[in-house]
């Protein structure tokens, strides 16, 4: 009770402690201003805590809107200049101003549908393997990281390894075929790119399918149905739309991806005639060109590809996302 | 009748064999190419190599050590300016689930998580390099925006899963909003916001294409961070396609080098994820 009650308030107010009649009282009264202080701050405190956290997930949909209309606002000029026919032109001859996407989209679409077609196989084999045959035990572990692995590699290394490694093998096999034999081209981009696409299929593909309620798998195996056919005809269709789903991640991965598809594509602005010829992808013609891209609508035309690739992945993900979440939900 | 059921018994196990062999196959390229990496790599390595710059081709002794201090710096400054915007994002994004700008700010990330890094390479040179010139500050916020998404979800999914009893205990105590969210929940939490923090530094270490028109690359030892600066991956595509052997000598060093430092990222993130048993 003998606190000393040496606030400044109340020598602030020139209260001195002698002459206070009854010091319980101004000691209550000075908590409980201490008290409305202290609340006070925490209220503001907190108000300004909920209002940062309001602007930072604002900011993320202003971030996401500044890109796009950053990449419309850029793109004006080559629109206004070329059009549509943009999309469609197959010649690309930045001396002469002739600008036409055409070569790119068809490298773009080619070593990305490729590389798919060859991954999902092994995506889905890594799929199975981990949701259905063997899902515990240091095996599935081994192979899951190993396969989480294969994304963490950075894609300059795996273009600087496809440039040392698959270039002369593909040049071989070229030798061997009778065709051109280059070694660069679009056959290889889509080596390269499938090893680099499996683990989103794969990944995404396992978690569905442990999803599979075991009441049906066993319902089916009471009826004597063997392990394939268990897979065939309940888990596959079951998961169906979240392996499609997979798929479409890895797709647009592929689309994206920059460096390894630069290092051993061969980067010629030519219409692929077939899938051993050299081409250029949209993202690798950007890396290649737009550092040095002086004219106006030379950038703007770059920078329109860019536009692209961008509307093109969010569709794709948006879809994936879709399909995951009306999997997950149901 | 046996005949067929043997048919069907031995076609599952085929079925079995073929899904083995083929998800194995997966991790022969990877092995490879870790090997071949490695082998290639180790080699060039020794005290030159580390401490020395870029030397003209043909002139021995060329080293990275530019590369290595601007990959630290670069993604240092990427770490300063995307981890603490990241984690206050997630909590926003986990205390509200259902707010209609919580909707739109989910989807933002979902969006950002799916752009191509060339895309946002494009973006940082229109808002940075246009206006100020080459700069390694470019290209720090370039990767910034990269390891958003990453964090974000991370702390996101983390802070979800977290029982809304301690929530409920720390408002019963009295505690205002932002000491429940900032002594509670984000302590609880820590392991799986820390494992999206190193997931998402080990991403961007090797990114090269949002550098290759932001920071540019340098020849020379910088640490001017409004100048163009070399970083480790740009400098192995540059020497990665030049024909001079010294300097391809030089990207398998420097490969080497970022692949040991990516995948010791990954393998540590692995180890936190499963001591503290977190699901990202």
């Amino acid at each position: 009770m003998d606190t000393p009650v040496n606030n400044d308030l109340i020598t602030r107010s020139g209260i001195t402690l002698e002459r206070v009649i009854s010091s319980e009282k101004i000691r209550d009264a000075v908590k409980g201003i201490k008290r409305i202080k202290r609340s006070h701050r925490q209220i503001k405190a907190e108000s300004i805590f909920r209002r940062t956290l309001t602007i930072v997930g604002l900011s993320m949909v202003v971030l996401v809107f500044g890109i796009m209309l950053t990449l419309i606002v850029q793109s004006f000029p080559s629109l206004k200049a070329l059009g549509v026919g943009y999309l469609w032109g197959q010649t690309w001859d930045p001396v002469r101003d002739i600008y036409g996407a055409l070569p790119f989209l068809m490298g773009t679409l080619l070593t990305s549908f490729t590389a798919l077609i060859i991954s999902i196989p092994f995506s889905f084999a890594v799929a199975i393997f981990l949701g259905e045959y063997y899902p515990k035990g240091w095996l599935a572990n081994f192979l899951k990281n190993t396969v989480e692995l294969i994304a963490a590699v950075p894609s300059v290394i795996y273009g600087f390894w496809g440039l040392a490694v698959l270039v002369p093998i593909v040049r071989s096999l070229e030798v061997s075929i009778g065709v051109p034999s280059i070694g660069y081209g679009i056959f290889t981009s889509s080596l390269i790119l499938a090893v680099m696409v499996i683990p989103y299929a794969a990944s995404l593909g396992r978690s569905m399918i442990q999803m599979v309620p075991s009441n049906l798998k066993e319902a089916a195996y009471s009826l004597g149905a063997t392990r394939w056919e268990v897979i065939r005809s309940v888990i596959l269709p079951y998961t169906r739309s979240g392996l499609f789903a997979g798929i479409l991640l890895s797709l647009g991965r592929a689309l994206g991806e920059t460096m390894a598809v630069t290092m051993v594509i061969g980067n010629t602005p030519l219409m692929p005639k077939n899938l051993f010829s050299t081409g250029n992808t949209m993202a690798s013609v950007i890396a290649n060109e737009l550092g040095e891209a002086d004219k106006a609508v030379y950038n703007s035309a770059l920078i329109e590809l860019g536009l692209v690739l961008f509307l093109v992945t969010v569709v794709i993900n948006m879809i994936g996302k879709k399909v995951i979440g009306r999997f997950t939900n149901e | 009748m046996g005949n067929k059921v043997k048919y069907r018994i031995g076609k599952s196990a085929g079925f079995q064999v073929l899904t083995v062999v083929l998800a194995f196959a997966c991790v022969i390229p990877l092995i490879a190419i870790l090997i071949y990496i490695i082998r290639a790599g180790i080699t060039k390595i020794n005290w030159n190599f580390i401490t020395n710059v870029e030397k003209p081709v043909g002139e021995i002794g060329g080293g990275i050590a530019h590369a290595l201090l601007g990959s630290v710096l670069v993604i240092f400054f990427a770490s300063v300016m995307a981890i603490p915007v990241g984690i206050l994002c997630g909590i926003f994004l986990s205390e509200n689930k259902k707010s209609r700008l919580a909707y739109w700010s989910r989807l933002s990330v979902d969006i950002l998580q799916g752009v191509p890094s060339i895309v946002i390479g494009i973006v940082a040179y229109i808002w940075l390099v246009k206006p100020f010139g080459y700069s390694a500050i470019s290209g720090s916020i370039a990767l910034a925006i990269m390891m958003l998404p990453i964090i974000i979800r991370s702390t996101e999914e983390t802070l979800k899963m977290l029982p809304d009893t301690l929530r409920e205990a720390g408002f019963a105590l009295g505690m205002p909003f932002h000491r429940v969210v900032l002594k509670i929940i984000v302590p609880c939490g820590i392991s799986g916001i820390l494992s999206g923090v190193m997931l998402s530094v080990a991403r961007i270490a090797g990114e090269t294409a949002p550098l290759l028109f932001t920071a540019f690359g340098y020849q020379f030892l910088s640490a001017n961070m409004a100048k163009p600066m070399e970083t480790l991956p740009h400098l192995i595509f540059k020497y990665a396609i030049t024909p001079y052997k010294d300097w391809q000598d030089l990207a398998w060093g420097a490969s080497c080098v970022l692949l040991v430092w990516v995948l010791l990222l990954n393998i540590l993130t692995k180890l936190i994820t499963r001591k503290w048993k977190v699901q990202l």
